[in-house]
């Protein structure tokens, strides 16, 4: 089959639309979609690669004005001195909603509008995407619905009422574990129904041909920024670039225009959760390293690495962070690292943690737990990074402080802080208050909009 | 007999769906007895996957059901040769299950253990045309028929591909969306039927059929069988709730069982019986 013979070196940027990343990719969609997907596929050539109607450029600007792009490469320069490298980071942070998930978001609705589309679905997990599609959405005026599982939901509240704000849909997906993997499943199911006209904005880089190759190039605005910024900076290519992965998509857009740079090491940081071991009995992987230890199946469209057991059922995932926790992961990202171009790494959950802490002390920044990892990794391999090292700050923190403060107390890390400030003005346990705060101040501070 | 058989006899074909496990491996026999006694001429018998993306909420219930009482793909195939009945069996599943099976990632193992245990054909949810040569060719090697879902969105360059590729029947998919029962048929099947009327397989069509009145239009609309999954699984989810209250309230499972599987022949009747009247309401042809 047409998956098997591909020149495994073409890792993408011809304009070769089989949809396929050496083994790994396809479309392995029920029929009622595969016109949809066709269609999509049309547009994203017409669109995207040819920029007919001028649509790149209408992208290009939105994303400047209302995105706030460029976005900063800073040096950081605590972390410089503490790993005795230099440290640079890309702030998607800051792109309008708080996380890289906009690049994408944006570029799909848009796209949708550009197809005759007047409806709006999409899954999401911590749910920076379904609040990147919301804005999105709202912004260039279609309506939207967002699937989030029911874990999610309680876990990254400050993003429900975010999406809720402005104007989206939220429904709770509750089969399963209720995390991400079932979202996307639910959306589906959503618009093979309602395929006409509605448009599945899919968040990362998975899903059939092409949504893998299209959002990477949505996504891929990070790297052609950061490649000139750092030359401008540092005077040089970096000797690494690092970025966490769940599906892939920040990973993928932070690594594409370095994959023909082959002195940079791509560096794939996915989260190792509790262990990296696994419990065949009750279909659990307590992590989600689908990149280390996963191997070769289908899933939601596509040929790529998968936690599964022997007979190719879905494992549960698990990790800390909403966004990381998947069981798939994208299939261009698999075939990178088959081919050796991408390494991948782990992270687990108590590390990520300390990291998010170290981040925000020494740099003021909050990350995103899912960012967190990327972080964690430089702690525990300071010399793997080289000299100068480009890290990819995907999101903002706000939306997971509820989290953290609670995953933080049953740790007992040194470097948490101490939040007995709630007790001594007599207002309840810090837990209680910890969890309101937080939740008050994550959807508060987005009517300030992405940049503080 | 074979599916060529099946369709080579008079009377449309009636195809339920159960998914194979679902609530026991025990029950789950029985009503697939139950179902060729209600007059059955195919048993589209689903391997559940964990992930049923094409599926609502009755079937995504019913995999679940099956999954938790150990169901497995080679459970699966102990359970197709465990069966005592003489109607074609076709796999219905997901395709993770068939590229996993035998660990070498492709179809082949899984097409050959399942000649071994007598199924007779396969349709794959989530593998279009364009992904099915590797499969076809594990059909072909081991003489088993590969079906292909044609949808109301289907194009027609796409209707070319399937139709190069398909064996035993057409499924007509009867509306978009996903399975699950409905309260009126839709109209799109008329449509998508005369689009596919002169190729030389028969057209089973499916999704939403839940009475005798549907498979009856149905029919009459042309179609050479019905599949009807839904409808039946809410008779079984039904039985395996109540079941598990007379349980508890001291009656043995097995009279819950041997109800449901009443209940299951009883809705097999009706709707054969329907499809059979759909048969006869056909124009007749002018001689
Ligand atoms: C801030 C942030 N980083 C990373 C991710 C992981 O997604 P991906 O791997 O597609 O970048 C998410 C997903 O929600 C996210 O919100």
């Amino acid at each position: 089959m047409s998956t098997d013979d591909i020149d495994a070196t073409d890792t993408s940027g011809t304009d070769d639309l089989d949809g396929t990343f050496g083994r790994y990719g396809g479309q392995y969609v029920p029929e009622v979609l595969m016109p949809a997907i066709d269609e999509l596929e049309d547009a994203y050539r017409r669109y995207v690669l040819h920029n007919e109607d001028s649509f790149m450029d209408e992208f290009r600007r939105r994303l400047a004005d209302f995105g706030g792009r460029p976005i900063p490469l800073q040096r950081a320069d605590r972390l410089s001195d503490r790993y005795d490298t230099e440290v640079y980071l890309k702030r998607e942070d800051l792109l309008h909603g708080g996380a890289h998930k906009l690049n994408n978001a944006l570029g799909q609705v848009l796209l949708a509008k550009y197809m005759g589309k007047d409806r709006i679905i999409a899954e999401t997990g911590a749910g920076q995407h379904g609040t990147a599609t919301a804005m999105a959405a709202a912004h260039l005026d279609m309506p939207c619905e967002i699937y989030m599982g029911e874990t999610d939901i309680a876990r990254q509240r400050p993003n429900v009422f975010r999406m809720r704000i402005n104007g989206a849909e939220v429904t709770p997906v509750t089969v399963g574990r209720g995390t991400l993997k079932e979202a996307i499943s639910e959306t589906m199911r959503d618009w093979a129904t309602n395929v006409s006209d509605t448009h599945y904005v899919i968040g990362s880089v998975v899903g059939p041909h092409p949504f893998p190759r299209m959002v990477r190039d949505f996504q891929s605005v990070i790297s052609e920024e950061a490649r000139e910024q750092i030359k401008e900076k540092a005077g040089r290519l970096p000797d690494s670039v690092v970025a966490c992965a769940g599906g892939g998509s920040n990973t993928m857009g932070t690594f594409h225009h370095f994959v023909d740079d082959e002195a940079v090491d791509l560096v794939a940081v996915e989260a190792g959760g509790s262990s990296l071991s696994v419990d065949e009995d009750r279909g659990v992987a307590p992590n989600s390293a689908s990149l280390s230890t996963g191997n070769e199946g289908v899933l939601h469209g596509a040929r790529t690495k998968l936690l599964q057991d022997g007979d190719g059922q879905i494992m549960e995932s698990h990790s800390v962070s909403a966004g990381l926790d998947y069981s798939g992961v994208g299939p261009e990202l698999a075939h990178l690292v088959d081919t050796g171009r991408v390494t991948p790494v782990n992270v687990d959950d108590d590390a990520a943690l300390e990291a998010f802490h170290r981040l925000s002390q020494d740099e003021g920044i909050i990350p995103a737990l899912e960012t967190a990892h990327a972080f964690g990794y430089l702690e525990e391999n300071p010399d793997a990074v080289g000299d100068l090292t480009v890290v990819n700050v995907s999101g903002r923190g706000d939306k997971d402080l509820e989290t953290v403060i609670e995953e933080t107390a049953k740790r007992d890390l040194d470097i948490a802080p101490d939040m007995s400030v709630f007790e001594q003005v007599g207002a309840g346990g810090m837990m209680d208050m910890g969890g309101d705060h937080a939740g008050g101040d994550g959807s508060g501070g987005d009517h300030a909009g992405g940049h503080e | 007999m074979s599916l060529d058989g099946v369709f080579a006899a008079d009377d449309p074909a009636f195809i339920p769906y159960l998914a194979a496990g679902d609530p026991s491996y025990e029950a789950s026999q029985r009503y697939v007895e139950a179902l060729v006694e209600g007059g059955a001429d195919v048993i589209e018998l689903g391997l559940p996957f964990s992930e049923p993306i094409a599926e609502g909420t009755t079937i995504q219930n019913a995999v679940v059901r099956a999954l938790e009482s150990g169901m497995t793909p080679e459970r699966y195939f102990e359970f197709v040769a465990d069966l005592d009945v003489e109607v074609p069996i076709v796999c219905m599943t997901y395709y993770n299950l068939v590229f996993q099976y035998g660990g070498e990632h492709g179809p082949r193992p899984f097409v050959e253990r399942a000649a071994e245990v007598g199924i007779d054909g396969f349709v794959v949810v989530d593998l279009p045309a364009e992904e099915a040569d590797p499969l076809r060719e594990a059909c072909d090697e081991f003489g088993l028929d590969l079906v292909f879902i044609v949808a109301p969105t289907t194009t027609d360059d796409r209707l070319e591909a399937m139709r190069e590729r398909v064996s035993g029947y057409v499924y007509v998919q009867a509306r978009t969306g996903v399975t699950g029962a409905r309260e009126d048929v839709s109209d799109q099947t008329a449509a998508t039927l005369a689009r596919i009327g002169d190729w030389d397989v028969p057209k089973a069509v499916g999704f939403g059929i839940s009475d005798g009145d549907h498979a009856e239009r149905i029919v009459s609309a042309g179609a050479d069988g019905i599949i009807v999954g839904s409808a039946l699984i809410d008779i079984i989810a039904e039985g395996t709730s109540a079941g598990s209250q007379t349980q508890s309230d001291g009656v043995a499972e097995g009279d819950s069982v041997a109800e449901t599987a009443q209940r299951l022949t009883a809705k097999a009747r009706e709707l054969k019986d329907g499809a059979i009247r759909g048969l006869q309401d056909r124009p007749q042809p002018e001689q």
